[in-house]
């Protein structure tokens, strides 16, 4: 099977001809040894299959970041290679096609992006560039399709390519070439343009970001809890639980199979959260409660990547995530983690190094609380009066800043300057939009849901052996003497872990005071992750920075919860 | 050597490459996306407090970090 490979620029809709190219069969992998993915899929060439292969976006052969390693690596692998290049910046995309060229790989250029050309002003002879470079030159405009169709007709005729220079002399050659084929008019700024600009600058960026991130909330709210209202939930009531039933009924009500799979009956009803069984909380919990969000969170994802607005919030946000260590970018998954921890966490593999990667899965996993808490913190602090939640977020904010300013000091390791291009406002491609979509999803199903089935099965074994309760009783001074909690509060948290809402409901009749209230929320937001985010937060980290994570997490949740200790409830608030 | 810091700009002001201080890694990064020598550069606006500075060149915008964004030297019209 010939091996087709798509190279170009960032941002110039290789993606998108990807999708064009492909069907539905298209595979998400990360590069061996790697966090920099690409896809791979097949497409009809003639008589026989094609791979197609979305090489990662790279600016140059001459590597300045893992990414663009992994293309160069990429590059050697193919038998053919269609490079697409945006002929809005033909300049600068010429740099990798004039490198591509030495190569002597069959090649032909796909000139992408025509149409914006065109209403740039910019017009390129392409029968022109096709002698120059010695390869076929096909224009496309990949969101709408058309050049899709010219453009594999002409892979029977790619070619190495005839065009020689001398390394040193490269761009002197290319501005010989754009010279020679493009013609730029002068034209006005358009209006999305002008919102393109304004979208960065801080005085009217801010407002903007503000609209985006209120309205991204929005969706999401409506999207994950219509999933789960609509679909998930009746779903499990009407038809799983009723067979689950069943099935316990078959095997005795009891036994240890019998609590593996279904787990323990609650007043001979099956509490789909508190069973702990296999085949009840095990597929419950990340179906029909972290899967839902996880959807929203992809698509309102895809949607502020693919139009273009990504780029400009991380530069708004570079300055102030610096200080704590951050790469700008990094907003991006502390922002799904406001639905679900677990896109959150999966999302830190967009930065670079160890080190960003570790201070923002730990910063999340402790001050960023999920759609779940949020929930929790509202109906548990409504009755702490009306300072009661301001002051619990207020905490968790100074906390993520502190805490963040202290791992950056004593994380080692390096946090690289914001260097990004900025792409312009552009129409997401829906088809390619909702492949990848379902690309992230599927790459949640198989790699985070096996794990968090293993996580309730574990779960399950140590509360069977009583060791559950063990840590109850050895925790209980802590929680009664530095935390100032009343003992029974305790189960609470052991239940938090696995899913913190329900903590709640055992806290609401302890009859706490207001300043205990505040406490108990903050710590039981900070002192673990469920265990759908543990699991995966463990395959992200490794075992030796998970195990540090935790640590930082029990430490920062028993000093900030002593205290709030001290100060609330010793300081005579009511 | 000759030529104005990128960040010694205000918004709005253009002008050309002359040279990229410091060492071979940035130089490649930046060349890669466009700017080197002889290049006509636009600085768009720079953020509060160091942040990241953005430029136009062509017909691309990109963000550049403010530690690097120092380090590119520019001629302009009135110097």
């Amino acid at each position: 099977m010939i091996k087709i490979l798509l190279m170009g620029n960032p941002n110039v809709g290789k993606s998108v001809i990807f999708s064009r190219l492909t069907g539905v069969h298209v595979v998400a992998s990360n590069y061996p040894g790697t966090t920099v993915g690409y896809t791979r899929g097949t497409m009809k060439v003639q008589d026989s299959t094609a791979e197609v292969v979305d090489v990662p976006g790279t600016y140059t052969l001459d590597p300045t970041c893992k990414a663009e390693e992994v293309a160069v690596e990429m590059c050697g692998d193919g038998d053919l290679i269609i490079n697409v290049v945006d002929a809005t910046n033909l300049e600068r995309n010429l740099n990798l096609t004039l490198q591509l060229l030495k190569k002597k790989v069959p090649m032909v250029v796909a000139l992408n992006l025509w149409d914006e050309a065109r209403h740039v002003g910019i017009t390129i002879d392409q029968k022109k560039l096709e002698e120059l470079l010695g390869v076929p030159v096909v224009p496309t405009v990949a969101v709408t399709g058309e050049g899709i169709l010219e453009l594999v007709r002409h892979l029977s005729q790619a070619r190495p390519g005839t065009l020689e220079y001398d390394d040193g002399e490269r761009w002197h050659e290319i501005g010989r070439i754009v010279e020679q084929v493009q013609q730029v008019t002068h034209r006005h700024h358009t209006f999305w343009e002008r919102l393109g600009d304004a979208s960065i600058h801080p005085l009217s960026g801010a407002p903007i970001a503000l609209i985006v991130l209120a309205v991204t909330f929005y969706i999401i709210r409506i999207v994950g809890e219509g999933l789960i209202g609509f679909l998930f939930d009746p779903l499990f009531e009407r038809l799983w639980s009723p067979l689950m039933i069943r099935l316990s009924n078959l095997l005795g009500s009891s036994g240890v199979l019998h609590d593996i799979l279904i787990g323990r009956l609650t007043d001979a009803r099956i509490d789909l959260i508190e069973s702990l069984g296999l085949l009840t909380t095990g597929i419950y919990v990340p179906l029909a409660m972290v899967l839902p969000y996880v959807f929203a969170f992809y698509l309102v994802l895809s949607l502020l990547e693919d139009s273009g607005y990504l780029p400009r919030l991380a530069i708004l946000m570079d300055t102030l995530m610096h200080r704590i260590g951050l790469h700008g970018l990094a907003i991006v998954p502390m922002m799904l983690a406001l639905g679900c921890n677990v896109p959150g966490t999966l999302a830190t593999r967009i930065l670079e190094t160890r080190k960003e990667r570790f201070i923002s899965i730990t910063l999340m996993a402790i001050c960023v609380p999920c759609a779940a808490q949020l929930a929790m913190i509202v109906g548990l602090l409504g009755r702490a009066g009306w300072w009661g939640i301001p002051a619990l977020f207020g905490v968790l904010l100074v906390v993520w800043i502190s805490l963040g300013m202290l791992l950056n000091r004593l994380v080692p390791g390096e946090s690289p300057e914001i260097f990004v291009e900025i792409p312009p406002y552009r129409l997401p491609y829906l088809s390619g939009l909702f492949k990848k979509m379902w690309m992230r999803i599927r790459g949640f199903l198989l790699e985070a849901v096996p794990f968090v089935i293993l996580g309730v099965l574990v779960i399950n074994i140590l509360y069977t052996l009583g060791i559950i309760d063990l840590l109850g009783r050895l925790t209980e001074p802590i929680i009664t003497g530095v935390l100032g909690l009343p003992r029974d509060a305790v189960g609470a948290l052991i239940v938090g872990f696995m899913r913190k809402d329900v903590a709640v409901g055992m806290l609401a009749p302890l009859d706490l005071t207001a300043g205990q209230l505040v406490t108990a929320g903050v710590v039981l937001t900070m002192y673990f992750p469920c265990v759908a985010t543990f699991v995966v937060m463990a395959r992200e980290l490794g075992v030796r920075d998970m195990l540090l994570a935790m640590a930082i997490m029990v430490i920062a949740s028993l000093a900030v919860g002593g205290l709030l200790n001290l100060l609330l409830q010793k300081g005579g608030l009511p | 050597m000759e030529g104005q810091k990128l960040t010694a700009l205000k918004a709005g002001a253009s002008g050309t490459v002359v040279a990229i201080e410091g060492g071979a890694l940035l130089a490649r990064r930046l060349e890669a996306l466009g700017i080197r020598p002889g290049v006509h550069i636009i600085k768009r606006s720079s953020q509060l407090l160091r942040g990241p500075v953005t430029i136009a060149v062509g017909n691309s915008r990109l963000a550049i970090g403010h530690g690097m964004a120092k380090r590119i030297l520019l001629k302009t019209k009135d110097r």
